[in-house]
Parts: structure tokens; C-alpha cells; sequence
């Protein structure tokens, strides 16, 4: 479980963040959505460590991620996984190279044992074929398989996912959003996804944190999010007209469930 | 302008002090070491080669239209020749090129990782990237240079003997004797320390620059070009600092 406990933070005097509180459960896919600009990335950033909250905690497990030691928090790094939205896959090293890279780094696994861990994740992911190719000879989708595969590949406790849709078509953004749920519930990770995308909102998000402007305006899961009375959720939630017709149609059947229960 | 040097060299100590940290796995970095050694030295042997023999040509055509006195000895141009490539231009003009090879290879390489988020995610693992990409590139070329810088020398000296085989310029004999005539070791000693300089302020400053980019593809090139500019300044810095120190 990942805490976030009034959390702010400045750029150059402008406050970016506001006092955001949340709580990320272990086994669960915890989105954080919001308009690109609302300060969503700059929570995950705070999140993961990358930037420092200039107030407020985050607490992983219930380890204060500030108190930590050099060593300590090298040791909590190991526990992460990262999925980048340009996938951040190395250039020089193939598939197979990118997924081994942390198990060489930070393992004390045998090669073979690396190799055996490495082909399971690669498998895992449906990319069996690909061992040998680069990054630049394999499409978006496979990069971001490929991301997932590297990310998975050290058995991480916590899992972050920064807009792993973006530039991906539906199809395949669908395939890797029910990547990310299975392997959430497959391992038990915690797993945060920072997203823009409605389809991965009711497909995957089991518990959704909404930023607005730096605030936390709304927190609660794919059932509750069409029935929030928040303004600036619902503006963004039903921005297009897909989802206006999906609120309309989802309002009718929530009254004739509530009649069917009231007769 | 100098608080943002200041701040700009602090902001380089720093970072060498994350670069110079014992390796976390050594099998990756000696792979790593071999890789840049090949990358960055070894593919520079054709540049230098071809660099070298032209400049030695045009130094040893200019030393005989320029050096024509019944009171100076034929045997000059080959003495004058050597001492120019042994002192000069082996070491630091040598250096200068291989600033804009070698410097713009790195700073772009390691601002493209940065701007793609690849730091980020060996950061986020854990691993000190500073010391993974850097380290390898430093002890690399600066392992390496001095093989460059004698090649330099020996080529230069082989594009003055072209000179004299192919014109009637010069004769070879007088050439030979004049490049074998009052021979200074130390002055090879003083060329190769000075390359070592020059390589570990070329991929250091190079590193820097690209290691610290911020933005898109546009900062990546604009730090590619500040890295070639600041190590070809540093270097002319260091050339005259270090030819006061070793040869007063």
C-alpha cells in the first residue's frame, strides 16, 4: 500500500499541488486521472521519489520514503517497477537485453537463472518471438509490452504506469491496460497508472484519484464516477459526447434499478 | 554570467562525484568499457589517420617554401616538422577534432536517453546512472587516447615523408636525418599527458552537458553544440597551463 499525506508542492513560488492526500491498496489498479496540466505526473514523480514534496509524506508499506537512507531507498527502488509513457526502453540492448538489464544489475541470479526469469516475462507479455529484436524495430504497442516485461522482470511490490495509452490505438491500449490489471492481481503489486484515457477508467480502475488543478477533488472507483456530483469531474469525465450518451443511457438504468427495488 | 559559471562548475563537481563511484557490477562495466574503447577510440582511428598524414604534408610543404636561407640547414624541415606534431598538433589540435567527433557523440547520446526518460528508469531501479553511462565513456577514451595521439604523431611525420618522395621539394634523406635530428623524448611524454587531459575534459564536459539536458531534440543538438564549444575553450585553457607546467 502506497500513502500520500497532504502533499504540496512549489515550482519556482507557483504551487503545483495541493495538500493531496491518497491511499494506493496493495492488489488493487489505483488511477490517478485529470487533464493533462492538473499536476498529475508531478504526483506520480512525488510518488515514485523522482521529485520531492516540499511538504507532506508518502509512505510505502508504511516506510516514510523522506526518513529513508541512501541505502534503504536504494533497497525500495529495487521494489519498483516503471512503465514510462515513451516506454524509455534502452536503444542498444534488444528485448531480451532490456528485460535482463535489472536482472543483471541488481540480482544475484545466476545468468541462466536471468535468462530463465527473462524469457518468463517476455513470455508473459506475448512477445516470445521478439528476443532478438530492437526497440526500434518493434511497434508502440510491443515497446510497451516490452516496458512491462523489464518492469515485472525483478518481482516488484509496487508497479507505476505513466500514460501507458498514450499514442496507442484502442485495440492494443485495451490489450495493455488488461496486461497491467492481470499482473496487478497475478502478483498482488500495487499498481498506480497515471491516465487521460476513459476507456482504461471503466475498464481497469478499481480504486480512481482525481487531480484537478493540483487538488485532489475527487477519489472513488469505476462504479461511483458516473454518479459524482463533482463538477469538475463530471466536466472532465464526460467532455466527449461518447461518454455524455454513456452517462444518459447509465442514468436510465440506475432509475430502473432503483424503481425495481422501490416498487 | 560567472555566478552561472560558478554555479555551473559546482553543478559539474557534483556530478563528477556521482561518475567516480566504484562500479555496482564490474562484468557490466568492463563490457561497457570495451564498447565505448571501441566506439569512441577505435572508430577514430580513420579520422586521425587521414587528418594526421594531410596536416604532416601541409606542414612539411609550408616549413620548406617558408624556410629557404643559405644559414639554415636543409635537414630544418623534417626537425621542424616533427617538432610541430610532437608539441602541437598530435596533442591539441588533435584533441580539438576529436572534440566535435567524440564530445558531440556523447552530449547527444546521453541527452537523448535523458529527454526519452532512459535515466529516469535506471534511476528509478535503482542504479546509479551517472556512474553506469558515464564512467565506461571516461575511463574509455582517456585509456585509449594515447594510442591516438602516437598514432597522430607517427602518421603526420608519414604524410611529411610523402611529401618528400613525391616532390622535389625536399630529398627523403635530408627529411629522415632532419626528423631524427635532435630528438626529445620527453616531447612524446608531453603530447600524450596532455592528450589524457584533454580526453578526460572531453568526455567529461561532453557528459555533462548531455546529462543534464531538459526539454525535446532542440536542447539535445543545442547541448551537443555548448559541449564541443566549452571542451574546445577548456581545452586551449589547459593546453597553456600544461605547457607552462611540463616544459618550462
Amino acid at each position: 500500500m502506497i500513502e500520500a499525506k497532504n502533499v504540496s508542492k512549489w515550482f519556482d513560488g507557483v504551487q503545483v499541488l495541493h495538500d493531496i492526500s491518497a491511499v494506493f491498496e496493495t492488489g488493487k489498479t489505483n488511477l490517478i486521472i485529470g487533464q493533462s496540466g492538473s499536476g498529475k505526473t508531478v504526483f506520480m514523480k512525488c510518488l515514485i521519489g523522482l521529485m520531492t514534496p516540499e511538504e507532506g509524506e508518502i509512505l510505502y508499506d508504511g516506510r516514510k520514503f523522506r526518513a529513508l537512507n541512501s541505502e534503504q531507498k536504494r533497497q525500495l527502488r529495487s521494489e519498483i517497477g516503471m512503465l514510462f509513457q515513451g516506454s524509455a526502453l534502452f536503444d542498444n540492448e534488444t528485448v531480451l537485453g532490456n528485460v535482463m538489464f535489472p536482472l543483471k544489475m541488481l540480482s544475484k541470479m545466476s545468468h541462466e537463472e536471468q535468462l530463465e526469469r527473462a524469457h518468463f516475462c517476455i513470455k508473459r507479455v506475448g512477445l516470445e518471438n521478439a528476443d532478438n529484436k530492437f526497440p526500434s524495430e518493434i511497434s508502440g504497442g510491443m515497446q510497451k509490452r516490452v516496458a512491462i516485461a523489464r518492469a515485472i522482470a525483478l518481482n516488484p511490490k509496487y508497479l507505476f504506469c505513466d500514460e501507458p495509452n498514450s499514442g496507442l490505438d484502442p485495440r492494443t491500449s485495451i490489450l495493455i491496460d488488461n496486461l497491467l490489471s492481470d499482473i496487478t492481481h497475478e502478483y498482488g503489486i500495487t499498481t498506480i497508472i497515471n491516465t487521460h484515457d476513459m476507456n482504461s477508467v471503466l475498464g481497469i480502475g478499481e480504486h480512481i484519484v482525481f487531480i484537478n488543478k493540483g487538488h485532489c477533488d475527487w477519489s472513488g472507483d469505476d462504479k461511483t464516477i458516473f454518479r459524482s456530483k463533482s463538477e469538475s469531474l463530471n466536466d472532465f469525465v464526460f467532455a466527449s459526447k461518447l461518454f455524455r450518451e454513456v452517462k444518459l443511457f447509465l442514468e436510465r438504468e440506475y432509475e430502473a434499478e432503483e424503481n425495481s427495488d422501490n416498487p | 554570467m560567472i555566478i552561472g559559471s560558478i554555479k555551473s562548475f559546482g553543478r559539474y563537481c557534483v556530478f563528477m562525484n556521482h561518475v567516480f563511484r566504484v562500479p555496482e557490477k564490474w562484468k557490466e562495466f568492463f563490457k561497457q568499457l570495451i564498447f565505448e574503447i571501441n566506439k569512441l577510440g577505435v572508430d577514430s582511428i580513420p579520422l586521425v589517420i587521414i587528418i594526421s598524414i594531410f596536416i604532416g604534408a601541409v606542414i612539411c610543404i609550408q616549413m620548406t617554401i617558408n624556410i629557404v636561407s643559405p644559414l639554415i640547414p636543409s635537414y630544418s624541415t623534417g626537425l621542424a616538422t616533427r617538432e610541430i606534431l610532437l608539441l602541437e598538433f598530435s596533442s591539441t589540435m588533435m584533441s580539438l577534432i576529436l572534440a566535435g567527433k567524440v564530445g558531440s557523440n556523447i552530449a547527444s547520446e546521453i541527452g537523448t536517453m535523458r529527454v526519452t526518460e532512459q535515466i529516469d528508469a535506471m534511476e528509478i531501479m535503482g542504479i546509479n546512472s551517472a556512474s553506469f553511462i558515464v564512467l565506461p565513456k571516461i575511463v574509455g577514451f582517456v585509456l585509449f587516447v594515447p594510442v591516438l595521439c602516437v598514432l597522430s604523431m607517427f602518421m603526420g611525420l608519414i604524410g611529411g615523408a610523402l611529401v618528400a618522395e613525391f616532390t622535389s621539394m625536399l630529398t627523403m634523406g635530408n627529411y629522415i636525418f632532419g626528423i631524427q635530428s635532435f630528438f626529445n623524448e620527453w616531447y612524446v611524454w608531453y603530447g600524450i599527458i596532455k592528450t589524457l587531459v584533454f580526453a578526460f575534459i572531453i568526455t567529461s564536459v561532453a557528459a555533462y552537458y548531455g546529462y543534464y539536458v531538459k526539454g525535446g531534440s532542440l536542447e539535445v543538438g543545442q547541448a551537443s553544440t555548448k559541449a564541443v564549444v566549452s571542451s574546445s575553450i577548456l581545452i586551449l585553457l589547459a593546453d597553456v597551463i600544461l605547457t607552462k607546467l611540463l616544459l618550462q
